[in-house]
């Protein structure tokens, strides 16, 4: 066991933690941080995104010993002040059905407009092509976030 | 899945401490740079390390730098690091299309291009690139420091010339002053997550001489000698295409595998070579710098 201190969410939290635990199991099981999915658990899917010192990344992918020290946001912490822009075109979109992709895809969505507020549409699909999403077909995904930086 | 047995995780702080601990474990360490591949392994119990050396708080391993006209890039840098770095955009452009080919945005934030050639699959994306720029590969060990032509680097799938005792700090690249222009082709199903079913990358000069390097069409990647010999000295016509691809297609040897078949594999390779031969030799007479 070794405990390791995180600014997650702007808030500093600490927990011990064995260095076999994923930051996904971590951040679900012990700090209850619950929006991060776990859909395939390889690095696929996207669906446990979360934004490590801004950037997206697969949380089922990294020991939760290696971000001791680091900053985390996951969708809870997107949304502490009221749903993002990105968020509302979402709902107006309806952009999901199941919405298990979703926090995924808003962690995405989220780092591609932090760094570029006007992407193209080629520039949106690849920033999400790394989210699987099994429902929808993508395209009313796709175009909330276009709509999102029209406004 | 979790991962289903216990090892010990320590950060060195520098590559001497690091180098003595693999001193110490010998093959039961393993070394972690992005995970993006080891911990997929130990999910799938496919690597039980006893140890694991994250090697991310070594300050010269996560370094992109530019000495003596030579590129380094560490252990740590990653793919996103690579496409945004002002002298990889300057100097190595190639390497900036290539890195954007590699799976997803989550995934090259993290993944890097030495992690790439160490895991060492066939499909590796940062290999054709480094075999055409006659790159090196820098270790470190406790005896001393050595380097190996990226050539020699790959022993067979998912296999390298690295010893258990060895810490890769980087590979480095001299930079070319003649002018030359490259390309890299690469046959995926997708965007997005997939691996290279075949990859091409070619550099031309000024003075009629050819690089040319493949992946995923052969057990490791690697310069095509034979078609490059050929092609040395030549003016490039339909017909000496023409002829080089039937060297091409004998130097490589690509498997049917769940990403696709060998005979389409072979189609596409003649076609990337093609289109990739033409691509580089625009970008040449252009003028552009790669
Ligand atoms: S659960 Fe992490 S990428 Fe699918
Ligand atoms: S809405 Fe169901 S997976 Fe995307």
């Amino acid at each position: 066991m070794s405990e390791i201190k995180i600014l997650l969410n702007n808030e500093e939290r600490i927990v011990e933690v064995q260095p076999y635990e994923t930051l996904l199991e971590v951040l679900r099981e012990k700090l209850g941080v619950i929006s991060p999915k776990c859909g395939c658990d390889r690095g696929d899917c996207g669906a446990c995104n979360v934004l490590l010192n801004g950037r997206s990344v697969r949380s089922c992918l990294i020991l939760a010993v290696e971000v001791d020290g680091q900053e985390i946001i996951t969708v809870e912490g997107i949304s502490k002040d009221g749903l993002s822009k990105v968020q509302e075109s979402m709902i107006d979109n309806n952009s999901f059905q199941c919405g298990f992709c979703a926090p995924g895809v808003i962690i995405s969505a989220t780092e591609l407009l932090n760094n570029n507020p006007h992407p193209t549409r080629e520039d949106i699909k690849e920033a999400l092509s790394g989210n699987l999403c099994r429902c929808t077909g993508y395209l009313p995904i796709l175009e909330a976030v276009e709509n999102a930086t029209k406004e | 899945m979790s991962i289903l047995h216990d090892f010990e995780y320590y950060k060195p702080a520098d590559i001497k401490s690091a180098v003595e601990l693999l001193d110490k474990f010998g093959n039961k360490a393993k070394i972690l740079a992005g995970g993006t591949d080891l911990v997929v392994q130990m999910k799938e119990n496919i690597v039980t390390p006893d140890a694991v050396i994250d090697i991310k708080a070594i300050d010269k391993l996560n370094e992109i730098s530019l000495d003596d006209e030579t590129l380094f890039i560490g252990a740590c840098v990653t793919f996103t690091e690579l496409m945004e770095s002002e002298i990889i955009q300057k100097y190595f452009p190639l390497i900036k299309d290539m890195s954007a080919t590699v799976a997803s945005m989550g995934i090259r934030n993290r993944a890097t291009l030495v992690g790439n050639i160490c895991s060492a699959v066939p499909s590796a994306d940062s290999a054709p690139i480094l075999l055409v720029y006659d790159a090196e590969v820098v270790i470190k060990s406790k005896s001393g420091e050595r380097i190996i032509p990226i050539e020699q680097w790959f022993a067979g799938p998912k296999k390298t010339v690295r010893k258990d005792n060895e810490l890769v700090t980087g590979v480095a690249i001299h930079l070319i002053k003649e002018n030359h222009a490259g390309c890299y082709e690469k046959l995926g199903r997708y965007s997005g997550e997939d691996l290279a079913q075949a990859g091409i990358c070619v550099l031309v000069f000024e003075d009629q001489i050819y690089h040319v390097a493949f992946c995923a069409v052969g057990p490791v990647p690697k310069r095509a000698e034979i078609t490059e010999k050929f092609l040395n000295g030549k003016e490039i016509t339909p017909e000496v295409i023409k002829q080089a691809k039937k060297l091409l297609l004998e130097e490589i040897s690509p498997i049917s595998d769940i990403r696709s078949s060998k005979e389409y594999r072979i189609h596409m390779m003649d076609v990337m070579f093609d289109r990739g031969m033409k691509k580089a030799l625009n970008k040449l007479r252009g003028g552009t710098h790669v």
